[in-house]
């Protein structure tokens, strides 16, 4: 009997992908990067592939180069294989081309994605793969889990026997991510699909210079043709062979798979065609349907391409009278989606040539569903059918959604089931950082492997990094679970968070008589009056038992923090009564063990402690008969939220945001900045507390509150109006501002309570040194103030720019932050230099944002953080993509350039109507300073009064430009996966321009939003994905290579070991008329130790010299001056005192002390190196060439505006 | 010369052991100190709170981070070895296999709790003795010496449970009834003393406001304190003696042997003068005892000890009054 495992997709598939390949070239994408960081857990252990060799593993520069590498291992003789998802996917497209032209067996593994189109998306569609029907692979389509194991290792197979490459697909994170039972395939499994003869054909296939032959040659037109036309026999066996293979696999495993597979009634009149895991929610209701006598049934498309016209129509019943074809895909423009069209084309080929069976010529209809993991329901799937009873069905539709603009989606009846009865569900609302999800996915497996029963757990997490929800839909059934959606009738619902009851409605999908668990801070007999009063109608209403646990108390009795996962999954099981009581604690156990095992013998016996406690503190409720609360769920986002967040966003946090229609969105992606402030999340339960006694006015504790949840204010006291009665403010003490009042205000409901301001604030109270001026207290009793007090605060006056006497770190943050309450970690090392960013230029700010956490944090809906000041102006922020960043943000300084160039000529051409003084000072102007900026803006002021007077054409053409005159600032912002790796080749080209972009590299020296792969960043010795065993070679000197352009600015900040220096070098960034460069070490929880110390630690990157400190201007290259300018001195502290605190260096100092002990004395020496290198190069500088202008000046320069400023 | 004694039941060729310390922590260094003739190797200690607080920080680090968002479920590579005992234990097992002379862990702690199990750990591991240090800071006004002296007696027994090697106890010298109290150990079944602990300086930065922890080495100025306990001890207790904490020079031994000690633990004058001083040391003591028409070591052991000299009080309170007079 085959073993059995509770795996996901994404494990299923590499497990295939890694056992038949000898080379793997990998780089992360989500959803696919667990495939390749298994694959690469795998080899550093040793395990080996059925041939008993470890393959070769690769991580790559970017997805093109993992096909390069790819194609490259082919033609080398190497069975090959990678993973990848999205844009990753096109980016491998022109090698795609490539080795099918070259009629090369591989197989690739993708966790379908959107593709970025108006906005990004992570979810699943297959656009991704749509986009490669043409490069001449073969698409084969898996839609579970259990298929993404098999349709693996058919693709192997099919493709060695057929030359044909093979594209194996399946839905991202709904099948990739979803854990489900599988029955797994043994090496001797594999090796009996996999003919050793077509494994040889392929390596005296290869190139080898004792066979030479040669492979991309260039044709011509008299060859061309022909000889692509002579590949055309492979494609034509090519499904044959899939089939015969799939007969053989249906032999050894039992599991039988087809083409093309009919499921539904013998006689069906109506059928859906459809890809995916959409089709096992298909079969599911058709199962349905069919029991209660309707004629419907289902054809799941397995082998896409090459599409064998044969097979899909004898799928079919001949009885057939109306076909849907669902496509999850959009193609505008296209007269039907493809998989429609190909249906299309089957069918009227059939026909043209006679040799169709079907009694009548079928409807067909062409709908679109699940763009970027939309829902898919059975009550969907029904609509559909419904569509076809229709007087005029719709030919082309969508059903999902409600499309109220063109009015095609179908409408549906949500109340409409196909699941079994015989199904157990479950959902679970958690907080990422309290472990539901890791819970949950142990109580699948224990549930898996210790009863018969099929399961699958799926996991909805939220967008934000910082306090982010998680929802668990877990299911458990006698027989095979095909329901592809979300769990919409609860049988069991956890909430582990009592704050999430004011928030989401918890018991939407609980069933009646369902039963609620709810770990609540109180004792029992007092949790049913803190309930909201909409809960306690529903728990009435369902007859829903109520549980309740204080699992915190427990969790912090037992010193486990805010770790409740085993103590809420002890309750579930105790509860459920899946498994004998104590059958299940035992399980538990033996799961904990396993799972953190290696975490440490006391994290074991501190969560076994805590499993055994949980039991004997659960409590069930008992529910009235009526509901007794006053107190109602608060509104969503404040009533003075503007309309858009009202209508749209609000839904969107409500968890609602299905049901908004397509009107209420705007047609091209744009959209509305400064929404974060109405999503109040209420994350911290301890608050910073200032105390203007102590403080010594530094202001470093807002410049490194990553989330603007400090601030400070200098201001008039006559501003103080009524101010609220705990309102702090005190003299401020510096001369610059003397006379006016300084306040440090917290806001209480966006601070996430990281820390890092307490961490960073020098003041102390002499006679008691532990209180400082920020100290952390509890914010309960301090909310309701403090948030009159913030409201006040806001209401204040900005200090005006032009007032700001010294432009510097401190003064920096007496300007308003354009950036706030992002979604990122607490405690991020990140949001502090963009938040500067924004004070120090965000009103006449652009940033093209390089996909990555930065994007995720400053783009993510529902609400985003970057906003506008009281004028309306801000920073104008977009994403691309992830590797073409620099050039996206060049494009921007294109654009700009060019409307400069335009706005000039018009104001000379019009200087005769507008005023001689008022062109001259429009031209002249000198934005060295903030009050020449205001002057200028004051200027264009001037120059619309008086354009509103004229009438010509060429007026309104100033008047829509004159904006350009007053200068802006262009950032390109992206972290070091995009400036070292995959966007390298771009930023190198841009910096080798003239033109005057700055750019900011968030360096957290791994792929973060990913999950920590290594990068060309990542220091020597550093642990991460792709480089368990401690990165053997040192981190990329980024910015020293651009310094040697000669006419790039660049500069190496950190803001934990000197804010002033950081502030300076975007100021002098800013200021310089051609490209910059600012690489900034950015702390990360990828690093592995408590972000509240994110700054100490960068302070000892920066001592050490593992950090180094500097600015290169080439303007003072061309005053004679060394260009260089080191702001660190000479190491010392040792690199180990550095490394030995983060948790990437410590577990190489564990698993291999050798090693660890090499990586600190290379890392010393190093440091040593750079900064007797450093040292030098500091010390040259070349004499000024006087008076003439710098050669190297293009004349573009003069055109386009790269003068100095 | 006849340098041989006996500490913990094995018979070493000479009393110079490398005590607990950075030392012990590198290979290479080990090597070199076996090769100058180290009688026996003590490892640093194994901290509880190394054990319990690293493996609980890292995992509230690593795993309050995971399955919280899409695109990464995780931040790091699975830890192939978990903090604390697993990490020492291996430690062990690498200098164990380096040097053929005995290997003595060391465990630290001052609660009774799970990590007192880890000896029967370091046991397994090859370890042939283990000192246990007892470190207590006596800041807890709720706690009287009888109470952290009874839980010290516990934490040894519980230490003792099921291990067969040998156990010395490490103790600092901040005891009401230093000598009552190594009775009782030496009652409970310990089969060594150290003595004594060496503090951290905590300095403090009068402009910082901050304290500053320092750990300066030794100097034979700090020998004297121990000399004064091993001497009260010896002849009484039947558990072997070991001095730690200011063996610098020849006399140092000297004095140490005279007292009673059947070792010495030696660190800072190591570090100073690196790991060629031990093969120093004993040729001058080859020579000292020559010199001094001694036959071996052993015949001298214990004669300064209190119950073989004149005047023992020269040791305790008359002698200070003595001098301030």
């Amino acid at each position: 009997m085959s073993k059995r495992a509770t795996v996901d997709g994404n494990e299923a598939a590499a497990s295939v992908a890694y056992r038949l390949s000898e080379a793997i070239a990998i780089y992360p994408i989500t959803p696919s990067s667990p495939m390749a960081e298994l694959c690469d857990e795998w080899a550093s252990r040793g395990k080996t592939n059925i041939w008993d060799v470890v393959p070769q593993i690769a991580e790559m520069q970017s997805e093109a180069g993992a096909a390069g590498a790819i194609h490259g291992a082919l033609q080398a003789g190497a069975l090959a294989t990678t993973f990848t998802s999205s844009q990753g996917l096109l980016l491998m497209i022109p090698n795609m081309y490539r080795i099918a032209g070259e009629l090369t067996p591989f197989t690739m593994h993708v966790a379908a994605r959107a593709l970025a189109t108006h906005a990004l998306s992570i979810f699943c569609d297959h656009s991704d793969v749509m986009a490669c029907r043409q490069t001449g692979f073969a698409l084969l389509a898996s839609n579970s889990v259990q298929e993404a194991h098999d349709m693996a290792a058919i693709a192997h197979a099919a493709s060695l026997f057929s030359r044909v490459p093979f594209l194996h697909f399946f839905d991202g994170f709904r099948t990739s991510h979803e854990l489900a039972k599988i029955e797994e395939l043994s090496d001797d499994d594999l090796a009996s699909l996999i003919s050793e003869d077509t494994v040889l054909a392929h390596r005296r296939r290869s190139l080898s210079p004792d066979r030479p032959v040669m492979r991309g040659t260039a044709q011509n037109p008299d060859v061309f043709f022909q000889a692509r036309e002579a590949a055309n026999s492979f494609y034509k066996a090519c499904p044959d062979i899939v089939a015969h293979l799939m007969a053989a696999f249906a032999g050894r495993t039992g599991r039988n798979y087809g083409l093309f597979d009919y499921v539904g009634h013998p006689e069906a009149e109506r059928i859906i065609v459809i890809m995916g895991s959409g089709s096992e929610t298909v079969h599911e209701t058709v199962d349905h349907l069919v029991g209660r006598g309707e004629k419907v049934g289902v054809v799941k498309v397995r082998l896409y391409r090459p599409f064998s016209r044969a097979a899909f129509l004898a799928a079919l019943p001949a009885s057939v009278r109306s076909l849907a074809v669902l496509d999850r895909t959009k193609e505008p423009g296209s007269l039907g989606e493809p998989l429609y069209l190909d249906v299309i084309t089957a069918l009227a080929e059939a026909r043209a040539e006679g040799v169709s069976h079907l009694r009548a010529e079928p409807l067909v209809l062409a709908g679109r569903y699940g763009l970027s993991s939309k829902e898919f329901t059975p009550a969907m799937v029904k609509a559909v059918f419904d569509e076809f009873d229709k007087k005029v069905p719709q030919r082309h539709f969508t059903v999902g959604i409600i499309d109220d603009v063109t009015h095609m989606s179908l409408a549906w009846d949500g109340s409409f089931r196909s699941e079994g009865e015989d199904v157990t569900t479950a959902l679970f609302y958690g907080l990422g950082a309290d472990g539901t999800v890791s819970a949950n996915k142990n109580s699948i497996k224990i549930i898996g492997q210790e009863t018969e029963r099929h399961v699958q757990g799926y996991f909805v997490y939220d967008s934000k990094k910082s306090g982010a929800i998680t929802v668990s839909h877990l299911r458990s059934s006698s027989r095979p679970i095909r329901s592809a959606y979300l769990v919409n009738r609860a049988s069991f619902v956890a909430c582990h968070q009592f704050n999430f009851l004011d928030r989401i409605d918890v018991l939407e999908h609980a069933a009646q008589g369902a039963v609620f668990l709810l770990n609540a801070p109180y004792a029992a007999n007092q949790v049913w009056d803190c309930l909201p009063r909409e809960m306690q109608e529903q728990l009435i209403e369902k007859q829903i038992r109520l549980f309740t646990i204080d699992a915190y108390a427990l969790a912090k009795q037992a010193g486990m923090g805010g770790r409740i996962n085993t103590i809420m999954q002890t309750c579930y099981f105790g509860i459920s009564g899946i498994l004998p009581r104590e059958e299940a604690v035992a399980h538990i156990k033996k799961s904990i063990e396993k799972t953190y095992g290696k975490r440490g013998t006391e994290v074991v016996r501190r969560n076994c402690e805590l499993v055994d406690q949980a039991l004997a503190n659960l409590h069930e409720v008992k529910v009235p008969g009526g509901a007794s609360a006053t107190r109602v769920r608060p509104p969503v986002v404040s009533e003075r939220a503007p309309d858009f967040v009202q209508k749209v966003t609000a839904v969107m946090l409500a968890g609602k945001g299905d049901l908004l229609p397509v009107s209420a969105f705007p047609v091209d992606g744009t959209w509305p900045v400064g929404t974060a402030k109405w999503e109040k999340r209420n994350l911290a339960p301890e608050i910073p507390v200032w105390d203007p006694e102590i403080c010594i006015q530094c202001n470093q504790c807002a410049l490194a509150c990553p989330h603007a949840a400090i601030r400070a204010k200098v201001y008039d006291e006559g501003a103080l109006l009524n101010p609220p009665s705990t309102f702090k403010g005190i003299a401020y003490r510096g001369k610059e501002y003397k006379g006016r009042q300084y306040t440090i205000q917290v806001a209480p409901e966006d601070c996430t309570g990281c820390n890092l301001c307490v961490n960073v604030c020098p003041a102390k109270d002499r006679t008691n040194p532990k209180h400082k001026a920020i100290n952390m207290a509890p914010k309960t009793p301090l909310l309701e103030a403090e948030r009159a007090n913030y409201d006040f605060f806001l209401d204040l006056p900005e200090l005006p720019r032009t007032e700001v006497v010294r432009l510097d770190h401190k003064a920096s943050q007496f300007l308003e932050p354009l950036f706030e309450y992002s979604g990122a970690c607490a405690g991020c090392g990140e949001t502090p230099y963009l938040k500067l960013l924004t004070q120090l230029f965000g009103d006449r700010l652009l940033i093209a944002n390089a996909t990555g956490c930065s994007s995720i944090y400053g783009g993510n809906l529902p609400t985003t953080p970057y906003t506008t000041n009281k004028e309306g102006r801000g920073p104008a922020w977009a994403n691309s993509l992830f590797e073409d960043n620099a050039e996206f943000g060049f494009g921007f300084r294109l654009a700009l350039d060019a409307q400069v160039a335009a706005v000039r000529h018009l104001v000379k051409l019009l200087a005769p109507h507008v005023g001689d003084v008022l062109a001259t000072e429009l031209l002249e102007a000198n934005e060295g300073s903030e009050a020449g900026i205001a002057a200028q803006r004051e200027r264009v002021a001037a120059l619309r009064r008086r354009l509103r007077e004229l009438k010509d054409p060429e007026a309104l053409r100033l008047d829509t430009l004159a904006d350009y005159l007053v200068k802006k600032s262009v950032w390109l912002v992206g972290g070091d996966g995009w400036a070292y790796d995959i966007g390298y080749g771009g930023l190198d080209h841009v910096l080798a321009s003239r033109r005057d972009v700055n750019v900011l590299v968030l360096d957290t020296e791994v792929y973060s939003n990913t999950g920590g792969q290594q990068s060309k960043a990542t220091p020597l010795g550093a642990a991460a994905k792709f480089a368990a065993a401690g990165k053997s070679v040192g981190k990329k000197d980024l910015s020293l290579l651009a310094t040697m352009y000669g006419h790039v600015y660049v500069a190496r900040v950190a803001f934990g070991a000197k804010m002033a220096q950081t502030a300076q070098a975007f100021l002098e960034a800013d200021s310089y008329s051609g490209p910059s460069l600012i690489v900034a070490y950015s702390h990360c929880i990828a690093h592995g130790y408590d972000m509240a110390q994110g700054p100490a630690q960068q302070k000892r990157a920066v001592d050490s010299g593992v950090w180094p400190l500097y600015r290169f201007d080439p303007v003072r290259l061309a005053n004679g001056e060394p260009p260089l300018h080191l702001d660190y001195g000479a190491p010392k502290i040792n690199v180990a005192d550095y490394m030995g605190n983060e948790s990437r260096f410590r577990v190489i100092e564990r698993a291999d002390p050798e090693r660890y002990k090499k990586f600190i004395q290379e890392s010393q020496e190093a440091a040593r190196r750079r900064y007797i290198v450093y040292q030098q190069l500091a010390g040259i500088s070349v004499p000024a060439v006087e008076p003439q202008r710098p050669q190297t000046e293009s004349p573009e320069l003069d055109r386009h505006g790269g003068q100095m400023k | 010369m006849n340098l041989a004694t006996t500490y913990l039941g094995f018979r070493l060729p000479h009393p110079f052991i490398v005590g607990s310390g950075p030392l012990t922590d590198d290979l290479g260094v080990v090597r070199q100190l076996e090769d100058a003739g180290a009688a026996a190797f003590i490892l640093r200690p194994l901290y509880e709170e190394e054990v319990v607080e690293e493996q609980i920080s890292a995992f509230f680090h690593s795993e309050s981070h995971n399955d919280s968002f899409a695109e990464a479920t995780s931040y790091s590579p699975d830890p192939q070895q978990a903090p604390g005992p697993d990490e020492y234990l291996e430690h062990l097992r690498r200098v164990k296999d380096a040097v053929d002379v005995p290997v003595f862990a060391a465990l630290d702690g001052h609660s009774l709790g799970g990590w007192t199990s880890y000896a029967r750990l370091l046991e397994q591991a090859g370890a042939d003795a283990l000192e246990l240090n007892l470190y207590h800071a006596a800041s807890d006004p709720e706690a009287s010496g009888a109470e952290v002296e009874k839980r010290m007696l516990e934490i040894v027994r519980s230490v003792k449970s099921g291990l067969r090697i040998p156990v010395a106890v490490k103790l600092s010298p901040l005891f009401t009834a230093f000598a009552h109290f190594a009775t009782q150990l030496d009652s409970a079944g310990i089969d060594g003393l150290t003595l004594f602990t060496r503090f951290h300086r905590a300095d403090i930065d009068v402009t910082e406001l901050e304290i500053v922890r320092t750990f300066p080495l030794s100097d034979s100025s700090e020998l004297l304190l121990r000399l004064r306990g091993v001497a009260m001890l010896a002849g009484r207790i039947r558990a072997s003696l070991a001095v730690s904490g200011g063996v610098h020079n020849v006399l140092d031994v000297v004095k140490a042997t005279m007292v009673g000690a059947d070792a010495v633990q030696m660190v800072s004058a190591l570090v100073r003068n690196g790991p060629g001083h031990l093969r120093t040391l004993r040729a001058d003591l080859e020579a000292w005892l020559a010199e001094n028409e001694w036959s071996s070591l052993e015949k001298m052991r214990g004669n300064m000890r209190f119950d073989r000299i004149p005047d023992p009080a020269a040791y305790e309170r008359t002698h200070f009054r003595m001098t301030l007079q």
